[in-house]
């Protein structure tokens, strides 16, 4: 059986789309026809067999992975595995982890190697890797009700700012979480450790052992998931705004370690409509504009 | 290119071969892209059939509802609508929460999080359940979990309407008000069962295509008729059998040898004296209070709705069936030397009659139908004069469907329609956190028409080309439909 995956240009005829079995990319650079035409066939050069790639080497990505030793071969899968492993000591993490932001990271990647871009980004379903040079600026929203004109916070990454990843781990995605997060936002130096952070923190915002959370072994909902018998989480109840603070706070507590070793730039954190932010300069400037409706006009990208 | 995607049973799980992650997916459960399933060992694509315009997606603009001066003429201007099949062109999933979506241009800002697209936040359900019991006072306040999510409507023939979700409970209320309605709704058109409390009346689990479940009895039957209908079709087989009958009803309560049917058998009197209003002769309204026993009142005792019986017209041995209008309660009696009744064994002809009645009530269902409006922005991405693209629908120039399955549309405006939700595959809703039901929508119309509204021709592909990346599912057409 051969399988083509799904390549094409998006209706507004700038972005593509890709996508093959679970990987979901939509792609977008930045200048003359021709260099986006060279960009983009490049992209899906490469994307074509990628999946395979990463497949015949599936059950070491779905194995916790070692600290220090890999004995993965292909690109991305080395390069998940370095996502993840700064974490591997104190955690059970998987190369998986990183997965979806590796991957942007490789297409991004062998776009900018065919030809020149002022400014690009590989978003794989949320995990997104950014090129920006001098002058460039990419405007980040968040969105919390996505059927009103507005946006809820900004983020603003300049060519001068060391982001160049964007990922986001949370209870709704199609990963499982052990956390009760509805969304960690994590902005790194790539866009594989923005991902593999995300799943640390979104894992750490939890109130253990609270009844109004419902926990499911993740091998009874995927038979091969990565995390096994780990209880990942289904639902979460009703909780006290004293909890829901106390889930935020563990969950910045793991932030900020990260933050301190160097792993990421910043992270927002969000649980029933509370956020915290750490770190992240370029968040938090933006918090104060965080009203629906409110998204400044002058944010107008480069 | 893809040959059929084909799967192996290993136990109760199946692995996909759609790629080559070979998910092993449990019943019930998605593979890892959330695009393939396993519904009942059967191998099946779940991403939702979608026509949207991609506001956001495609531009980050709404389209403005008259773009300025005349309109001329032309149904379609904008590029921004275009109609796709089962997964063309999506970003992954439409329907569910994508934290992080690159988009582009929304106020100035290039990417947005855009958690879905294709939201009704002005939806609802109507939900028709089969029942005699009497499940609350009209207009009382539907709950589940406590919060109102809905109120009863009008009862039916054998049936009570309630009415649940709309804007009113989806964002008028408190947070949690909102999201509890957007959870029932959801689970209700996902054909999922919801317990639901009605104030002043009865707990009832509703779930589409399956019996209520009224204070945690199942319904099995809906009625046969009323009380007096029940009389009129089944007098002539009782006639001869047993004396007298009474056919218990909240509505309207039968009795034999009053009714016009048994008078034309020439039954005679029997002395029995009703409680309750009488309406015509052998006819009796509010013979008890609505509840949950016999025949939809609050009754066990049957013998509670009647008065002595009259010595003038009575007889020691004089015999009486008394059933409900399902025939699932029905008692016989013989009346003593003081012209009581006293329960009996039923005889065999007379329980061959309640069985009858039993076999001609129809199995009682819920019946859960989703209505939204398509009414607004939807159009305005058509074409700049909306109205013509509500006309193209009225004048059936434009067939709307959701998930396939076949769709009413209201008169007047907008595309405000209803569908039986059991028509639709499953899973088809989805929702937002907004909160808001996420529905496919579909407007299916003649390549010809189509292009002379200026359709996007470009984007046209045969449908053979849809097997290339797509199981293609019929809806399967389900027959014998009651009118």
């Amino acid at each position: 059986m051969t399988r083509r995956p799904q390549i094409a240009r998006l209706a507004d005829g700038r972005r593509l789309h890709l996508q093959d079995g679970p990987i979901d990319l939509i792609v977008e650079a930045k200048g003359p026809e021709a260099q986006l035409r060279a960009a983009y066939a490049a992209a899906a050069r490469r994307f074509t067999g990628l999946l395979d790639e990463l497949c015949a080497e599936l059950p070491e990505l779905r194995t916790a992975a070692d600290p220090v030793r890999c004995a993965l071969t292909g690109v991305v899968a080395r390069r998940m595995h370095a996502a993840v492993a700064p974490f591997a000591a104190g955690h059970f993490i998987t190369p998986m982890a990183a997965v979806a932001g590796s991957v942007a990271e490789e297409i991004l990647d062998v776009m900018l190697g065919a030809t020149q871009l002022d400014r690009a980004y590989v978003n794989n379903g949320g995990d997104i890797a950014l090129h920006l040079t001098a002058g460039e600026q990419f405007a980040v929203g968040l969105v919390d009700r996505p059927d009103r004109h507005g946006l809820m916070q900004t983020i603003t990454v300049d060519a001068g700012d060391p982001i160049r990843g964007v990922a986001t781990s949370g209870r709704h995605g199609r990963s499982f979480s052990l956390g009760v997060a509805d969304a960690v936002t994590v902005l790194a130096k790539t866009a594989s450790q923005a991902d593999a952070a995300a799943t640390i923190i979104a894992n750490a915002v939890d109130l253990p052992g609270h009844p109004a959370i419902v926990r499911c072994p993740a091998n009874e909902l995927q038979p091969d998931s990565d995390l096994g018998a780990r209880l990942v989480t289904r639902d979460v109840g009703e909780l006290s705004a004293h909890e829901i603070e106390a889930a935020l706070d563990a969950g910045a507590a793991c932030a900020r370690q990260v933050l301190a070793a160097g792993l990421i730039e910043g992270a927002a954190l969000r649980l029933l409509g509370e956020t915290v932010v750490v770190g992240a300069k370029a968040i938090g400037a933006q918090r104060s504009q965080a009203v629906h409706k409110a998204a400044p006009r002058n944010l107008i990208h480069a | 290119m893809t040959t059929d995607t084909t799967m192996a049973a290993v136990g109760d799980k199946i692995r996909c071969d759609a790629c080559p992650v070979m998910c092993y997916i449990k019943p019930g459960a998605a593979g890892a892209c959330d695009r393939y399933a396993n519904h009942n060992g059967e191998l099946v694509r779940v991403d939702p059939h979608i026509v949207l315009e991609r506001t956001v997606e495609h531009g980050g603009q709404l389209v403005p509802f008259q773009a300025g001066g005349d309109w001329d003429g032309k149904i379609v201007h904008q590029p921004d609508i275009f109609v796709t099949a089962i997964g063309a062109g999506t970003t992954y999933p439409d329907y569910k929460p994508a934290p992080f979506i690159v988009s582009s241009e929304i106020d100035g800002v290039d990417m947005v999080t855009v958690v879905t697209e294709g939201i009704f936040s002005y939806c609802g359900v109507k939900v028709k359940i089969d029942t005699d019991r009497h499940l609350g006072p009209e207009t009382a306040t539907v709950r589940a979990q406590g919060e109102a999510v809905g109120h009863v409507t009008t009862g039916e023939y054998g049936s009570q309407m309630l009415s649940l979700g709309g804007v009113h409970h989806l964002t008028g209320g408190s947070k949690k008000e909102g999201r509890v309605t957007c959870d029932t709704l959801m689970d209700l058109s996902n054909r999922k069962p919801v317990e639901l409390t009605i104030d002043g009346g009865a707990t009832v689990v509703v779930q589409a295509g399956y019996p209520p479940i009224v204070n945690g009895v199942a319904e099995e039957r809906m009625r046969v008729g009323c009380g007096s209908a029940t009389i009129g079709m089944f007098a002539k087989q009782w006639h001869g059998k047993v004396d007298e009958v009474v056919v218990v009803d909240d509505h309207i309560t039968g009795v034999l040898s009053e009714h016009q049917a048994g008078k034309l058998l020439d039954i005679p009197d029997t002395g029995i004296k009703m409680k309750g209003r009488r309406s015509t002769p052998g006819r009796y309204f509010q013979v008890a209070e609505p509840g949950t026993g016999w025949g939809g009142t609050k009754i066990s005792d049957p013998l509670s709705v009647l008065g002595p019986f009259d010595p003038k017209e009575a007889r020691p041995g004089l015999s009486m069936l008394m059933v409900s209008t399902t025939g699932e309660h029905a008692t016989y009696y013989e009346l003593d030397a003081a012209l009581r009744p006293v329960e009996k064994e039923m005889p065999r002809d007379l329980k061959l009659s309640v069985e009858r009645i039993q076999e001609n009530c129809e199995p009682a269902l819920c019946t859960v139908l989703f209505m939204g409006g398509a009414g607004g922005s939807l159009r305005a991405g058509v074409t700049d004069n909306p109205v013509r693209l509500t006309r193209s629908v009225k004048d059936a120039l434009t067939r709307v469907t959701s998930g396939g399955a076949p769709v009413y549309v209201w008169p007047g405006g907008g595309i405000t329609f209803m569908v039986d939700v059991t028509q639709m595959p499953a899973g088809a809703f989805g929702y937002v956190p907004t909160p808001a039901l996420v529905a496919p929508i579909e407007f299916t119309l003649r390549l010809s028409d189509y292009a002379a509204l200026g359709g996007h021709m470009d984007y046209v592909r045969p449908l053979a080309s849809l097997k290339d990346n797509a199981e293609i599912r019929s809806v399967p057409h389900m027959p014998g439909r009651r009118a």
